[in-house]
């Protein structure tokens, strides 16, 4: 464990995935509350689009994928805002032209076949040291946003219309959220690949949020998941050679499912309600 | 004449054709009790949003402490508890204590840290409302009226001037909905103006200083003597004219 702490590419990794975790899993507590989940999901498509483009004209994947992203995410609120299109059906329109023009891209140019696939999966152990610093700016900004709106964001994900009668900018947050999504896939795709960009992004909360406790110790108890996964994943990945991407999901994964079974078995035992009796 | 809180002024309002709300114009001044009666439908709810700016009127104006409603920025001024307030998603991760932080909000600037005496202020409402014992507790274990009187909490927190509640008592029992009125009447003698909207007009408290009865338009805005004085000609009891002598 010490000794693979002495290589910087896996020093580089370490810091990066779990910069990247804790942007993932604090944006996806909001996003979940707010039932915007699988906006993350839609905006990976339409990454892929920016990568493929990427690729065929020779600009940096993560760049046109950033640059895809965010276009799309503003598209996705300018047609909800414009036309009387649900929030969902623009995710999915706009998402699978872009997903369309990747794969059309991707069959006309056929040489890049493969550099695509390992940005789908990802491969955080072999990217270059300008995609890790930009994956980590991009999660700090995410970071940082979340610090300075934090409670705003929880009230809106309460009720918005309170929120806004607390003189709360409520379109305003409601955009950012779309956005920072767009930018954190981004940076997350290094990390786990854009076929699994999201699954930080809904896994790690949905265990959370099972615990039944706090807003406060959701996003801990998020975070911690998320960071957690990443280690082990980036560890199993450094002496056994798994593919790190599929090891962080599966951890998520199976974090979910004990807690779950978990809370089957303790609602089972102690099947004596909480009764908060004084009223 | 006792300082103007909200000022709507022959306000209509339409979510497509036809107008729910229609040349309303009515005065809360500071200090009142109003209970906005109206039945199912009649626009009370869209009233109250356009009291808060949440609805632009087609037509007309609102003014919220003398200022129109576009320039007003002084929220913390006022406290709200929307209709089905108490409709929380089983699964949404909040305790008390942070639900009634979200009131404190308007008061602060970004990054909005909170401060001993943010924490003191939240303790107050919570005793203020009797609900001290409850504030780690996840606001959806709690039973309806508790649920709202932690709402109550959280509108109150910021020390408004006026609080206005969408027909709070749908759903809590009769034992509950009396301490619930016995609460606002607390508050109202503390000198907080208070807009209560319901459409059980059979059970609106006694403690209402104005009626506003709506039905689209403005049917009837007066004190409590001169609407159970033309309610003789109804058939309804009202609890408000039976103990309001
Ligand atoms: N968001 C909306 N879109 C379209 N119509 C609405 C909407 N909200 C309310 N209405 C309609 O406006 C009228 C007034 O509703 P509302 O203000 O909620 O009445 P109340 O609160 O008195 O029950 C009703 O006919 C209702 O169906
Ligand atoms: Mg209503």
């Amino acid at each position: 464990m010490i000794e693979m702490l002495t290589y910087p590419f896996m020093q580089k990794a370490f810091l990066t995935g779990i910069l990247v975790a804790i942007a993932c899993a604090a944006l996806g507590t909001y996003l979940i509350l707010k039932k915007f989940s699988l906006i993350g999901d839609g905006l990976a498509h339409i990454a892929f689009g920016g990568i493929a483009t990427g690729l065929l004209f020779g600009i940096t994947p993560f760049i046109s994928s950033l640059i895809f992203a965010l276009i799309g995410s503003i598209s996705i609120l300018k047609l909800k805002e414009k036309t009387a299109i649900h929030a969902d059906t623009a995710i999915g329109i706009i998402s699978h032209a872009s997903l369309g023009l990747g794969i059309f891209i991707a069959s006309i140019a056929r040489g890049f076949n493969t550099d695509i696939l390992s940005y789908l999966f990802g491969s955080i152990l072999a990217i270059k040291d300008s995609d890790l610093i930009l994956s980590t700016i991009l999660a700090l900004s995410v970071i940082a946003f979340i610090l300075l709106y934090n409670k705003d964001l929880f009230y809106v994900t309460f009720d918005e219309e309170s929120a806004k009668v607390s003189g709360i900018n409520t379109n305003f947050l409601n955009s950012m959220l779309i956005i920072l999504t767009a930018i954190t896939i981004v940076s997350s795709m290094n990390v786990v690949g854009l076929l699994l960009a999201s699954a930080l992004i809904i896994i790690p909360p949905s265990s959370a949020l099972q615990l039944k406790t706090s807003f406060k110790k959701t996003i801990l108890w998020a975070i911690t998941f998320a960071i957690l996964s990443i280690i082990i994943g980036l560890v199993t990945a450094y002496y056994l050679d798994y593919a790190v991407s599929g090891t962080i999901v599966l951890i998520n994964t199976l974090i979910f499912l004990i807690i779950m079974t978990y809370k089957k078995f303790e609602n089972y035992f102690n099947s004596k309600k909480i009764n908060y009796s004084n009223s | 004449m006792k300082e103007e809180i909200i000022n709507i002024n022959d306000v209509s309002f339409a979510y497509s054709k036809q107008d729910v709300v229609k040349n309303i114009t009515l005065t809360i001044h500071k200090g009142e009790f109003v209970g906005l009666i109206g039945p199912n439908g009649s626009g009370k709810t869209t009233l109250l949003k356009i009291m808060l700016g949440l609805l632009e009127p087609n037509k007309g104006s609102v003014k919220l402490f003398d200022k129109p409603i576009k320039k007003f920025k002084d929220w913390s001024k006022i406290g709200y508890v929307p209709q089905k307030a108490t409709n929380i998603d089983k699964n949404f991760p909040a305790t008390v204590q942070e639900i009634v932080l979200m009131g404190l909000l308007s008061t602060k600037k970004i990054p909005k840290i909170i401060t001993q005496k943010d924490n003191q202020k939240i303790q107050n409402a919570l005793e203020l409302t009797n609900i001290t014992n409850l504030s780690k507790a996840r606001i959806t274990d709690l039973s309806g009226g508790q649920q709202q009187r932690a709402l109550i909490a959280k509108a109150l927190v910021s020390n408004p001037l006026i609080i206005l509640l969408d027909e709070p008592t749908t759903g809590v029992d009769q034992k509950t909905q009396e301490n619930f009125y016995k609460l606002l009447a607390k508050l109202n003698k503390k000198g907080i103006t208070i807009v209560l909207v319901t459409h059980d007009i059979g059970r609106i408290t006694r403690n209402v200083t104005k009626v506003a009865s709506i039905n689209q338009k403005l049917t009837f805005f007066g004190n409590h003597k001169e609407f159970c004085a033309k309610d003789k000609n109804h058939p309804h009891e009202h609890t408000l004219c039976i103990h309001g002598e």
